[in-house]
C-alpha cells in the first residue's frame, strides 16, 4: 500500500527540483535561526541560574542547539541532492547515501517537534525549581560574609527590583525568614532581645520587606518595616494597599517570563519544523521519481513519485530490522553459549 | 596664481568623475548615519527629559538630524552630477548648477563641523540644566497629586535605581527638602508638630533618605531614617549603604559619553565630505577649463580657487560692494566726452 503516489510529468520534477532548492537554503537559514533562539533560551536560563535549584529546564534550549545545528548538515545535503537530481549522470552516486540520511532526517526533525512540546511540558518542573531556588535564596538572603552565599542579597534585590515581585509566594515570605543578619542588631538594646526571645527558634523575626520590595509608583514614601500593624503609619491599612510594595511572588513573575519566552520560541520553532517537514517530503518525492527515469533512454518520461513504498508500519519495522538484529543475534549468540555450557552437564 | 593647482588628462578626469560617484553614494549612506545618530540622541535626551530644566539642549539632536536628512540629498544629487561630468557634452547640463552646488555642499559640510563641535561644547550648558531640573524633581517629589507633577516620584525613583546615584550632588540633598507629603503625616502627633515647628518654613524635614538610594552592593540591610544619628552602625561601614554618587554626576557622565562617541563618529564624517567637496571642485574647475580650451580630448588644470585666497576674498567683495551701484551717475559714460562736430565748430 504505497504512501502519498503524485504523478511527475517532466517539467513538474524540474520545478520540483527548482523550488527545492530554494526551499532548502530557507532551511539552512531557518536552522541557523533554531540554533540562534536556543542559545538565547539558555542565555537567559542561565542569568538566574542562582535562584533555580536544578538545571533539569536545559534539556529545551540544549536540544533546539542540537537540532539547530543537525538541520544546517540536513539542508545543505538536500540542496546539493536537488542540485544532482536532474542530471541522470550524478544522481546514482547518492544511491547508498539516501536511506541512511532521510532515517537520519526524520530523527532530528522530529527532535524539533519534541523539544517545542517539552517546553510546555516542563512547566511543572520550572516551578518547581525556582520554588526550592527562591527559598533558599530568601533564607540566605542575611549571610553576606558567608563563602558562596555572599552575593544571594545582591541577587534576590535585583531580581525583585526588575521582575517587580517581592518573596517566593507573595511578601509575607519575608515574615517567616531572618533576613537582618545579626552582625547589624545592637544585642543591648531591650526590643531586639524581647522579639527574640518571643521566637522559638531565638530568630529576629520581622514583619517588614526589604526595601527591594517597594514599589516606585506607590505615590507615598516606601512602608518597608512594621507592615501589618496599621497604627504604625498614618492613614495605612495593610488590607487595602496595594501599591506600596510589590504584591506579587517572585516564583509567579518568573514562571510567566520564561513560559512566555518558550511560547515565543516554540512558535518559531513550530513553523520551522513545518518548512524542514516539506523539505523532507519534496526531496522524498524527488528522489522516488528520479529512481523511475534511471536507466531509460528518454528522459523525459512521467513518472511517478510516493513517500513510502509499504506502509507506515512496515517501514518502520523494516528499518528497525536491522537494529532489532543486532540485538536479537546477541542475545542469540548468548543462548547459544548458555545451551552450549548446560548440554554437556 | 591658483591655489592647489592639478593637471588632469581625460582619463584623468573620468576616473575622478567615477571615483566621486562613488563616494557621493558612500556619502548618502554616511548622512543616513549621520540622521540615525541624531534620532538615537534625541530618543536618549527624550528619556530622563523631566529632570532637565531647558530643552535647549535638543538643537544637538535636531541639527545633526536635518544635516544627516540634507547629506542625504546633497550627495545623491552629486552622484548624478559626477557621473555625468565624465562627458563634456553632458557637462554643458550642469554647468550652472555647479557653482551653486558646491557653495550648499561647502554650507552643510560647515553644518556638519559645527554639529560635531556642538557635541563636546554642550557640556556646562548641560550640567546647569541638569542642576536646576534635579532641584525641582526633588521638591516636587511629594507632590503625587499635583497635576503635571504626579509622575516626578517615579521617575526620581527609576533615576536613582537605574543610574545607581542618591540626590543631586549627594545624598545629603534629601535632607534639605521635605520629600514625605504632609498627606501622610500624622498632624495629631506631637513629634510630627514639633518637627515641624522647628523649621523656619514649617517644612517636615528629616535626616533620611527615599529607598531608592539603597545600594544594591550593600552586605547589610538598608538603613534609610536617622543617617546622621545613628549610633550603633559603624561610620566608616555606612558609606556601603547609600549609593555614593550624585545624580547629576552620573546623568552628566552618561550623555557626555554618548555625546563624545558621536561627535568622535561626526568628526569623522565632517573629513569624508570634506574630502568628496575638494574632489567635486577639481572636477569642475577642470570640466570647465576643457570647455574654454576648445578640445575635449586635451589636458586640462584643475584648481581650488583661481587667484590666491587674499585676492579671491577681495573681488567678491568688490561684487558686493558695487550690487548697490547700479543707479550712480558718474559712471554713464557719454557726459563729457568731446564729439567731433564740437571740435569743428570751435576753429570758425
Amino acid at each position: 500500500m504505497v504512501v502519498m503516489k503524485m504523478k511527475f510529468p517532466f517539467q513538474k520534477r524540474v520545478k520540483l527540483a527548482q523550488g527545492l532548492w530554494i526551499l532548502s537554503w530557507c532551511a539552512t537559514v531557518a536552522g541557523a535561526t533554531t540554533f540562534t533562539l536556543g542559545c538565547i533560551l539558555k542565555t537567559e536560563l542561565r542569568r538566574r541560574a542562582e535562584v533555580m535549584d536544578n538545571q533539569d529546564i536545559h534539556i529545551v534550549p540544549n536540544t533546539l542547539m542540537i537540532v539547530g545545528l543537525a538541520s544546517l548538515g540536513i539542508n545543505y545535503f538536500a540542496s546539493k541532492i536537488c542540485q544532482d537530481a536532474l542530471d541522470a549522470g550524478r544522481f546514482p552516486r547518492w544511491k547508498n547515501f539516501l536511506k541512511p540520511y532521510f532515517a537520519v532526517s526524520c530523527f532530528f526533525t522530529v527532535l524539533m517537534l519534541l523539544a517545542v512540546i517539552m517546553s510546555y511540558a516542563m512547566k511543572g518542573s520550572l516551578e518547581s525549581s525556582l520554588k526550592a531556588g527562591l527559598r533558599n535564596g530568601i533564607r540566605f538572603y542575611k549571610d553576606t560574609d558567608t563563602p558562596g552565599r555572599c552575593f544571594q542579597k545582591q541577587n534576590i534585590d535585583r531580581l525583585q527590583m526588575e521582575f517587580q515581585c517581592c518573596g517566593n509566594n507573595d511578601f509575607r515570605d519575608w515574615f517567616e525568614v531572618q533576613w537582618i543578619s545579626n552582625r547589624y542588631l545592637d544585642f543591648s538594646s531591650k526590643e531586639v532581645k524581647d522579639r527574640i526571645k518571643s521566637n522559638v527558634d531565638g530568630r529576629y523575626l520581622v514583619d517588614g520587606v526589604p526595601f527591594s520590595c517597594c514599589n516606585p509608583s506607590s505615590p507615598r514614601p516606601c512602608m518597608q518595616y512594621q507592615l501589618t500593624n496599621n497604627s504604625a503609619h498614618y492613614n495605612y491599612d495593610y488590607q487595602t494597599e496595594e501599591l506600596n510594595i510589590y504584591l506579587r511572588g517572585c516564583r509567579e513573575a518568573l514562571v510567566n517570563y520564561y513560559m512566555g519566552l518558550m511560547n515565543t520560541i516554540g512558535a518559531g520553532v513550530l513553523s520551522i519544523f513545518l518548512l524542514q517537514g516539506s523539505v523532507l517530503v519534496s526531496l522524498r518525492l524527488l528522489q522516488t521519481a528520479m529512481e523511475a527515469v534511471a536507466g531509460k533512454e528518454n528522459t523525459e518520461i512521467e513518472t511517478e513519485g510516493y513517500l513510502l513504498e509499504k506502509g507506515v508500519k512496515e517501514t518502520i519495522m523494516e528499518y528497525l530490522d536491522p537494529v532489532l538484529k543486532f540485538l536479537l543475534l546477541k542475545n542469540q549468540v548468548e543462548e547459544g553459549s548458555a545451551a552450549a555450557t548446560t548440554t554437556p552437564t | 596664481m591658483a591655489v592647489g593647482k592639478v593637471t588632469f588628462s581625460k582619463v584623468e578626469r573620468e576616473k575622478l568623475a567615477e571615483v566621486l560617484w562613488l563616494l557621493n553614494w558612500i556619502s548618502v549612506v554616511t548622512g543616513t548615519i549621520l540622521f540615525g545618530l541624531g534620532l538615537f540622541l534625541r530618543v536618549e535626551i527624550h528619556k530622563w527629559q523631566e529632570v532637565m530644566s531647558e530643552q535647549g539642549i535638543l538643537y544637538v539632536p535636531h541639527m545633526l538630524i536635518t544635516t544627516g536628512l540634507a547629506a542625504c540629498c546633497i550627495n545623491f544629487f552629486g552622484g548624478k552630477i559626477c557621473l555625468d561630468c565624465a562627458d563634456t557634452n553632458k557637462f554643458l547640463r550642469w554647468k550652472l548648477v555647479m557653482m551653486p552646488y558646491i557653495i550648499c555642499t561647502f554650507f552643510f559640510t560647515s553644518c556638519v563641523l559645527a554639529g560635531a563641535l556642538m557635541c563636546y561644547g554642550i557640556r556646562s550648558q548641560m550640567e546647569e540644566s541638569l542642576f536646576m531640573g534635579l532641584r525641582n524633581a526633588m521638591r516636587y517629589y511629594k507632590d503625587t497629586d499635583t497635576p503635571g507633577r504626579c509622575n516626578l516620584k517615579r521617575t526620581v525613583d527609576l533615576l536613582q535605581i537605574q543610574f545607581q546615584c542618591c540626590g543631586n550632588t549627594g545624598y545629603r540633598d534629601w535632607f534639605h527638602i521635605q520629600w514625605i507629603s504632609s498627606r501622610y503625616l500624622d498632624m495629631s502627633s506631637s513629634a510630627v508638630v514639633d518637627r515641624m515647628r522647628s523649621n523656619v518654613e514649617g517644612k517636615y524635614l528629616m535626616d533620611g533618605v527615599p529607598f531608592s538610594c539603597c545600594s544594591t552592593f550593600s552586605p547589610w540591610p538598608c538603613i534609610q531614617q536617622h543617617l546622621s544619628t545613628s549610633s550603633t552602625q559603624d561610620k566608616q561601614s555606612q558609606q556601603l549603604n547609600l549609593w555614593r554618587r550624585g545624580c547629576r554626576q552620573a546623568l552628566l557622565d552618561h550623555y557626555t559619553g554618548i555625546m563624545q562617541s558621536i561627535g568622535l563618529t561626526v568628526l569623522l564624517i565632517w573629513l569624508f565630505e570634506l574630502l568628496v567637496l575638494t574632489g567635486v571642485r577639481y572636477l569642475q574647475t577642470a570640466m570647465e577649463n576643457v570647455l574654454r580650451l576648445g578640445d575635449p580630448e586635451s589636458e586640462s588644470d584643475g584648481w581650488i580657487l583661481e587667484n590666491s585666497l587674499a585676492e579671491t576674498a577681495r573681488s567678491n567683495f568688490n561684487i558686493i560692494k558695487n550690487l548697490g551701484k547700479c543707479y550712480q551717475v558718474d559712471d554713464d559714460p557719454n557726459i563729457n566726452v568731446p564729439t567731433a562736430a564740437a571740435e569743428e565748430e570751435l576753429p570758425s
